[in-house]
């Protein structure tokens, strides 16, 4: 059996820029298995600006984000198989894949990335009652079929969820002829970020329903029309309150899942709330060697961010495959009060290597909060916070000094002033 | 002049079919739907029932246990998959007990196998079932199936043998002529000798084409949760205590790994609203905690609904009209009409058209069906020689359940094969998994069109009208 020092499944922006920072620390004998037609993952549909603006200084389309790191990767000789799909992983780190040339070949690596991406929540997941007519798509799937294919989905469009592929999609799709009557979301406050609600939403004077859902789908053959309600307190529709819509297309846009089909095969212990696997601050699963990055790991909104971990990953992984794993004692980190998630999830105490660096959200809108780390009762460090959305996944770096020897869990909260 | 039409391709019609296309007849099989089994065989728990349940004298207990019997060698002989998984019937406290005891009894004089286990011995073996339950009875030979699979399968060696299948043709009339009757749908008329009423809920309509039916339909809408098949929740059917109400909410592992969890049972006046409701997914999640415990409703990946095609008699009506000779309705066909199936038709073919028609065996008719290549089914030895001879099976298109293009390519070329996006979901599975088609319904479509020869925005999801595509850009 081949056995690689590292392969990276996936090659979509973490996966990309985990391989050009292996080659780049040295570590010559990788593959990436990527199982669609190019690299770049959902980059290549998004062909909208506002990609790269802290990696590069200056707004990018999807595509040409992607390319700058294909065409690094290509300098670098990284080589990728397309049409590739990895079917299976174990805790040994054998990777089985397939592709029409080579049919189903299994392979080792000294140490595997997971860069498998996300997917979207779908109808199901949310509970729509009603009937089960063409015309519900995903956001991401609408998008596809216009950006990739060519193809636009309706001309008479209402969104579910707040999401950003959502908002992207109500600006494209206006922008391309369709009519939007609107965006209904579940909570009280917007899940997508502040610049797109702007600029997709307020821009185009489409509505948004805070506090509402979809209660009720009409058609049997094409989507005819929708009910939307106002949410109580509950999140459980309020009766009376319901509003027609006479709509051919209903896009979805409620959340974004990690993929951990092949992190579940092969046993990885995973988060329950970010859906992901459980990391170390080298973004190391539970499995020796096997590593996760981007938003394979957890979801996030920005690229920039993903190609940061990426590298973080990679950093790790080289270091894994030259020096074994870290030793030492590790600590588990917590989501305190009004924290959705914390990533890593866990950290080792001795022998700490620099800096973590820790993404985390807030379960709610918060202006002017204070963000508190503590490991049991000693307070390691407090942060005044203007403004904190769950929509803005949330940075925080933790010195050397500040991690090593902590006893009990790390726990990060944030309390309202 | 055709001897036998049959008005509806749902299990009940396509295994008539399939059993009328051993002999020399000219059959029509016909449904109003876009594609085969899109009834109430298409949203049901799936389960080949062995026959413990209905009351004593009814036609139900005659045919139940032997569709059953039937299954055990036809499932393999159409190439379909099945688990003979065991159903669970769950009591709690002594009275429910006794209702067992009654089940047991029926049991025996069928005989139909069981055994008896604690609730200890029972949650060993399904740890979430409930610890209020305190004895069950399990049905071991109990199997699960993909129920339309089964009906596009026969449907498949029905056409193989000459049987014709028009779909997109309602029935929207019938004349008595001299010789039997005339069939209307808005592009054919068939004149045909004897015509049999498989229409599921429709069926009371059909029959009132020709007569005054001595029933009328009574659709029961049942609703279900679809756990993604990465969540293991049970290996074996759960069922509480059958009540007057019908069969109560279940726990139902399906061929591929998934569970469904449902249904709850509610008549509606219509025959086409397959809407589910938060009314309906309401009593299912609170009533699935009878037996059940860790009901993980919040991994479902769909939800659903079937009508079932129940009537003001409590029994299956497979008879000829008293008012309409040689017009037979299968009606009434509501659960376990699944299970009951080859023996409804046997029933038919032996009880009703016997003295009707000519039966001379056709020499060339094959009344088996192969597998289609499923990969995932394979060993890695033929796999890799699949994929030698044809590289499209090496190209995966689903990524949840992993289907390649190859097994996508098979099923639209096949006879009866699919057209639409849901064609090719209800036979090879893209879509069914928990992205529920994200990913892959536009590499699905543009298979379709370059398969079908059509534009993308003829490719339909389901029926002649719901169209996917509204306009190309630019
Ligand atoms: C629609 C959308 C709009 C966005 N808009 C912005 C924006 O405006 N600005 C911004 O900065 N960020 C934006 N983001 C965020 C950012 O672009 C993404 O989070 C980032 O691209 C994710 O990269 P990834 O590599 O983790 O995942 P992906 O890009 O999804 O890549 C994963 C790759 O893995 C492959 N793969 C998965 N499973 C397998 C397998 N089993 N075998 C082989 N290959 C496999 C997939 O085919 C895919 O190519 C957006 C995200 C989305 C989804
Ligand atoms: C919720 C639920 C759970 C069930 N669980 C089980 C189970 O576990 N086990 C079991 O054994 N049974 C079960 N059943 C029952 C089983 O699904 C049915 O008995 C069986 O599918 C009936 O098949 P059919 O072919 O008679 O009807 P259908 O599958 O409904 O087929 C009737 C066909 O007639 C067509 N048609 C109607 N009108 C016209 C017209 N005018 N012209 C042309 N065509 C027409 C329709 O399009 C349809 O395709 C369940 C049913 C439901 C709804």
């Amino acid at each position: 059996m081949r056995n690689y020092q590292a392969v990276i499944i996936g090659g979509g922006s973490a996966g990309l820029a985990a391989a050009v920072t292996l080659k780049q620390k040295g570590i010559e004998d990788i593959l990436v298995l990527e199982k669609d037609g190019e690299a770049g993952g959902i980059l290549n549909q998004c062909i909208h600006n506002g990609f790269g603006l802290q990696t590069f200084k200056e707004q990018l389309s999807g595509p040409a984000y992607a390319e700058r790191f294909e065409d690094q990767a290509e300098q670098l000789n990284v080589e990728i198989k397309l049409n590739t799909m990895v079917t299976g992983l174990n805790a040994q780190r054998q990777i089985t894949y397939v592709n029409p040339d080579e049919g189903y070949v299994t392979i080792s690596a000294d140490a595997v990335i997971l860069a498998v991406g996300c997917y979207e929540r779908s109808r199901g997941a949310v509970e729509i009652p009603g009937e089960r007519p063409s015309g519900i798509y995903t956001a991401g799937q609408a998008q596809r079929y216009l950006n990739i294919d060519g193809y636009l989905v309706g001309k008479k469009v209402f969104i579910l969820g707040s999401g950003d592929i959502g908002l992207i999609m109500a600006r494209r799709m206006t922008l391309e002829g369709a009519k939007v009557y609107g965006v209904a979301e579940l909570m009280p406050y917007s899940n997508g970020l502040p610049r797109n609600m702007k600029q997709c939403l307020e821009d185009f004077g489409i509505p948004l329903y805070l506090s509402h859902t979809v209660t009720k789908i009409y058609g049997h053959d094409r989507l005819e029309g929708i009910d939307i309600a106002k949410v109580g307190p509950d999140r459980k529709p309020v009766p009376g309150s319901e509003i027609h819509f006479d709509v051919d297309t209903l896009l979805l846009s409620v959340g974004l899942i990690p993929e951990n089909h092949l992190g579940d095969e092969a046993g990885i212990e995973m988060d329950p709330r970010t859906r992901g696997p459980v990391v170390d601050e080298s973004y190391m699963t539970g499995i020796r060697g096997i590593f996760a990055c981007g938003n394979g790991l957890h979801v996030h909104d920005l690229v920039d961010f993903v190609s940061l971990q990426a590298a973080r990953a990679a950093e790790g992984a080289a270091r894994y495959i030259r020096e074994g794993e870290p030793e030492g004692r590790t600590v588990n980190t917590a989501a305190g009060e009004n924290v959705l998630y914390v990533v890593p999830g866990k950290i080792h105490t001795d022998n700490v290597p620099g800096h973590t660096e820790f993404f985390f959200r807030v379960r709610k809108p918060m202006d002017d909060a204070v963000l508190t780390v503590r490991a049991g009762s000693k307070v390691i460090r407090t942060v005044r916070k203007k403004k904190l959305i769950p929509s803005e996944m949330e940075r925080l770096l933790l010195t050397q000094k500040q991690l090593t020897g902590l006893e009990g869990d790390l726990v990060i909260e944030v309390r309202e002033n | 002049m055709y001897d036998v039409v049959i008005i509806g391709a749902g299990i009940t019609g396509t295994m008539l079919a399939r059993d009328l296309s051993r002999y020399k007849l000219k059959v029509a099989l016909i449904d109003k739907e876009n594609d085969i089994a899109d009834g109430a065989t298409m949203a049901n728990s799936a389960i080949v029932h062995t026959g413990y349940d209905p009351e004593d004298g009814t036609l139900k207990a005659l045919l139940n246990p032997e569709g059953a019997r039937i299954y055990d060698t036809l499932l393999d002989d159409l190439g379909c998959r099945y688990r003979t998984a065991g159903a669970y019937i769950a009591a709690c406290g002594p009275e429910e007990e006794a209702h067992l005891d009654v089940l047991a009894d029926r049991a025996d004089r069928r005989g139909i196998p069981y055994e008896w286990l604690t609730g200890d011995e029972a949650r060993r073996n399904e740890p979430n079932l409930n610890d209020q339950v305190t004895k069950v009875l399990n049905f071991y030979t109990t199997k699960i199936i993909y129920p339309w699979e089964v009906a596009i399968a026969c449907a498949e060696v029905a056409v193989g043998n000459g049987v014709e299948l028009y779909l997109n043709s309602p029935c929207t009339g019938i004349d008595k002529t001299e010789s039997g009757y005339t069939v209307h749908t808005p592009e054919h008329d068939f004149e045909t000798k004897l015509i049999v009423n498989a229409a599921g809920v429709c069926a009371d309509q059909i029959n009132a084409m020709v007569g005054k039916p001595r029933f009328e339909m009574r659709p029961k809408k049942g609703e279900y949760f679809v756990i993604d098949n990465n969540v293991h929740y049970v290996d074996h059917i759960i069922f509480p205590v059958p009540s007057a109400k019908g069969k109560g909410v279940l726990a139902v592992p399906t061929v591929y790994g998934n569970t469904l969890i449902g249904p709850n049972s509610d008549y509606i006046a219509s025959t086409t609203d397959t809407g589910s409701s938060f009314q309906g997914l309401d009593y299912v999640r609170t009533n699935i905690v009878r037996i059940m415990k860790n009901a993980p409703l919040n991994r479902s990946i769909r939800n659903f609904a079937g009508l079932r095609p129940s009537s003001s008699v409590s029994d299956f009506i497979i008879e000829e009209a008293a008012d309409a000779p040689g017009f037979v309705n299968a009606a009434s066909i509501e659960s376990p009409g699944l299970a009951s199936a080859p023996a409804v038709s046997k029933y038919i073919i032996e009880n009703i058209l016997r003295d009707k028609l000519e039966w001379t065996e056709n020499p060339d008719a094959v009344m088996t069906r192969e597998r289609p290549v499923v990969m995932a089914e394979l060993s890695e030895e033929e796999r890799a020689e699949m994929i030698r001879k044809n590289p499209l099976y090496g190209r995966i298109i689903c990524r949840c359940e992993q289907i390649s293009e190859g097994e996508i390519v098979d099923c639209i070329r096949r006879p009866c094969g699919a057209h639409t996006v849901k064609g090719v979901k209800k036979r090879v599975r893209p879509g069914m998994g928990r992205c529920q088609g994200g990913f892959c319904e536009p590499r699905v479509l543009a298979i379709l069109a370059r398969e079908l020869n059509i534009s993308p925005l003829d490719v339909v999801l389901d029926s002649k009208a719901s169209r996917i595509l509204c306009q190309e850009n630019r």
